[in-house]
């Protein structure tokens, strides 16, 4: 990897404060405070702001929460991502593992499992929506081998928990690939001696798996949770395509009383609920999988 | 040991269907005669192929116009992002700083930002600043979403081609920005290329934003958000718009293939 050579190249000493490297960082530096910071106290000024008045005010928040949606939203999210993110990463794993083993067309089974990566939510969404519609290949295929009649509905709010099936499906479908490349990268990472010495003590192959790569593969473990629980809690179109409102989530909160009740104040205080948990379970895992040493 | 092997391929083979097989289908449905995607008993597998439904979604109001956006968001941002952080990059490649490790980690960060909790407030910001409803927003929001992924594929670029070549440009008499451009980048290009390449996909996929931040300007897939959830558009319009929006992906990620590691790989030393 290419990663890994890094350091030849910076320990060549360098005399007296150069002052070139500030300069070619400083665009980055001002477009991303631009573009992420202000953003980010904006969205907390309009959360607690009166829009007319400027005066501070909870009643954005207050709001939010007395709507219908909010208690749904909340649960469908974490319970989305509670049941996602884990599967996302075991066959995430699985798929690392595979490849790691430099089977004879390993590289065509990167490449095809890796694939998902550039599928955006909104088209994957769009793909199970032709399987799980009411006349969808799931039917035909069910029809086919002579177990149903007539079609079955899976997408109706009677069916709560095949829409939520459905959502945690496409979603394990579209994001495992990036839980398996940032696994992958981290396994590549890990010298073959450590796993050659197991093995020349006499460990298993599951033994070494267990004991030598999994602690080794901790850090990138830790940046594939991070990374998936939070891209989780802004799930939008998937959810939309696939169970429009029925499946509240707040990404889609925020998305409709933008759009739909335009209040951006309302929306902000979405986004700063976003934020939070966001921020929250960051800590979480940083502070509970702490692996060797926590990089992030 | 052929045990082991026979494992191996099966579980290879399971999870490539997994994958395959909905990218199958939506291609198939993307083809069928519309009457056929609503026919009962469904087969499987049409009779005939035809266009019909694909030219029927190309027609719709606004998707050719929309795609003609996503493409212009998509090079705008491609600029952009090379503009604000290839120079970031090759820093980050052949200085040692002060500050450098931080920079790296916050860079890091924005990888995880939410674009939900980027795109409410500078809606109501770009209001103000003339922005809102232009592509030109769009391509700024879009640019900050890419800027980190730009930055560890560039850097990795960097840190690959070896600083003894540009140095011994130096040593000859070029200039530092001479040996750069002579040296360093033509070597740098396939890799570049990655990195625009990765770009474009993110920016012609993001929906949130685009959604959020324009009303006549649509992007692709703001426009086709909008007529799924204003306009309840007809199932057929609905494959043909999955399928159209992912052709690019599978393109792009074969030919990024050798980078798809350094994307999303640990690259904070």
């Amino acid at each position: 990897m290419v990663v890994a050579e890094a350091d030849l190249v910076l320990d060549r000493p360098r005399p007296r404060v150069n002052w070139t490297p500030y300069v070619l960082v400083l665009p980055a530096f001002v477009f991303l405070g631009l573009f992420f910071i202000y953003p980010m106290v904006q969205a907390i000024w309009l959360a607690v702001t009166d829009p007319q008045s400027g005066a501070f005010t909870l009643s954005h928040f207050r709001r939010m929460s007395g709507d219908l949606y909010f208690r749904q939203a909340i649960r469908y999210t974490l319970t989305i991502t509670a049941l996602a993110v884990p599967l996302q990463v075991m066959l995430g794993l699985a798929i690392a593992l595979l490849v790691n083993t430099r089977f004879r067309g390993h590289s065509a089974f990167l490449y095809l499992t890796a694939v998902p990566i550039g599928i955006s939510d909104l088209a994957a969404g769009l793909i199970w929506l032709s399987i799980f519609t009411e006349r969808g290949y799931l039917n035909a295929v069910l029809q086919k081998l002579g177990l149903i009649e007539v079609p079955a509905i899976f997408l109706s709010v009677e069916r709560p928990d095949w829409l939520l099936g459905a959502v945690v499906l496409t979603e394990v479908w579209r994001a495992t690939a990036i839980v398996m490349v940032i696994l992958l990268a981290g396994l590549q990472l890990i010298p073959k001696d450590y796993a050659e010495t197991a093995s020349v003590f006499g460990a298993g192959r599951w033994q070494t798996l267990r004991h030598v790569i999994l602690p080794l593969l901790g850090p990138s473990l830790q940046t594939a949770l991070i990374i998936r629980t939070i891209l989780a809690f802004q799930l939008f179109a998937t959810v939309v395509i696939l169970a429009g409102r029925q499946i509240p989530v707040l990404a889609g909160e925020a998305y409709f009383w933008y759009s739909l009740y335009r209040s951006p104040n309302v929306a902000s205080a979405y986004a700063v609920l976003i934020l939070l948990f966001s921020g929250s379970i960051t800590w979480l895992y940083l502070r509970f999988l702490r692996p060797g040493e926590g990089r992030a | 040991m052929t045990l082991r092997r026979l494992g191996i391929y099966s579980a290879a083979l399971v999870i490539s269907a997994w994958v395959a097989v909905p990218l199958l289908l939506i291609s198939i449905a993307a083809f069928t005669p519309r009457d056929v995607l609503y026919q009962w008993p469904r087969p499987l597998w049409p009779e005939q192929f035809t266009l019909e439904t694909m030219r029927f979604f190309l027609r719709f109001t606004g998707v050719w116009q929309s795609t003609l956006n996503s493409v212009f968001v998509a090079v705008l941002t491609i600029g952009l992002a090379f503009a604000i952080a290839a120079p970031a990059s090759y820093a980050l490649a052949r200085f040692r700083f002060r500050g450098r490790d931080s920079l790296q980690l916050a860079i890091l960060a924005t990888k995880m930002f939410p674009a939900t909790v980027l795109s409410i407030p500078l809606a109501v910001a770009f209001i103000r600043w003339h922005l809102y409803d232009t592509l030109l927003g769009v391509a700024l929001v879009h640019t900050a979403l890419s800027i980190p992924f730009v930055t560890v594929i560039v850097t990795s670029v960097f840190v690959g081609i070896s600083y003894e070549l540009e140095e011994a440009a130096m040593t000859l008499g070029s200039s530092r920005a001479q040996a750069f451009l002579r040296v360093t980048l033509p070597m740098a290009l396939p890799g570049l290329a990655a990195a625009g390449i990765f770009t474009f996909v993110l920016s012609w996929n993001e929906v949130f934003a685009a959604t959020i931040l324009t009303l006549n300007h649509r992007t692709l897939p703001a426009l086709i958000v909008d007529s799924v959830i204003g306009a309840g558009a007809p199932l057929h319009f609905r494959f043909a718009g999955g399928f159209f929006m992912i052709v690019p992906a599978l393109i792009i990620i074969f030919l990024i293939r050798r980078y798809l590691l350094t994307l999303w790989g640990v690259t904070v030393r």
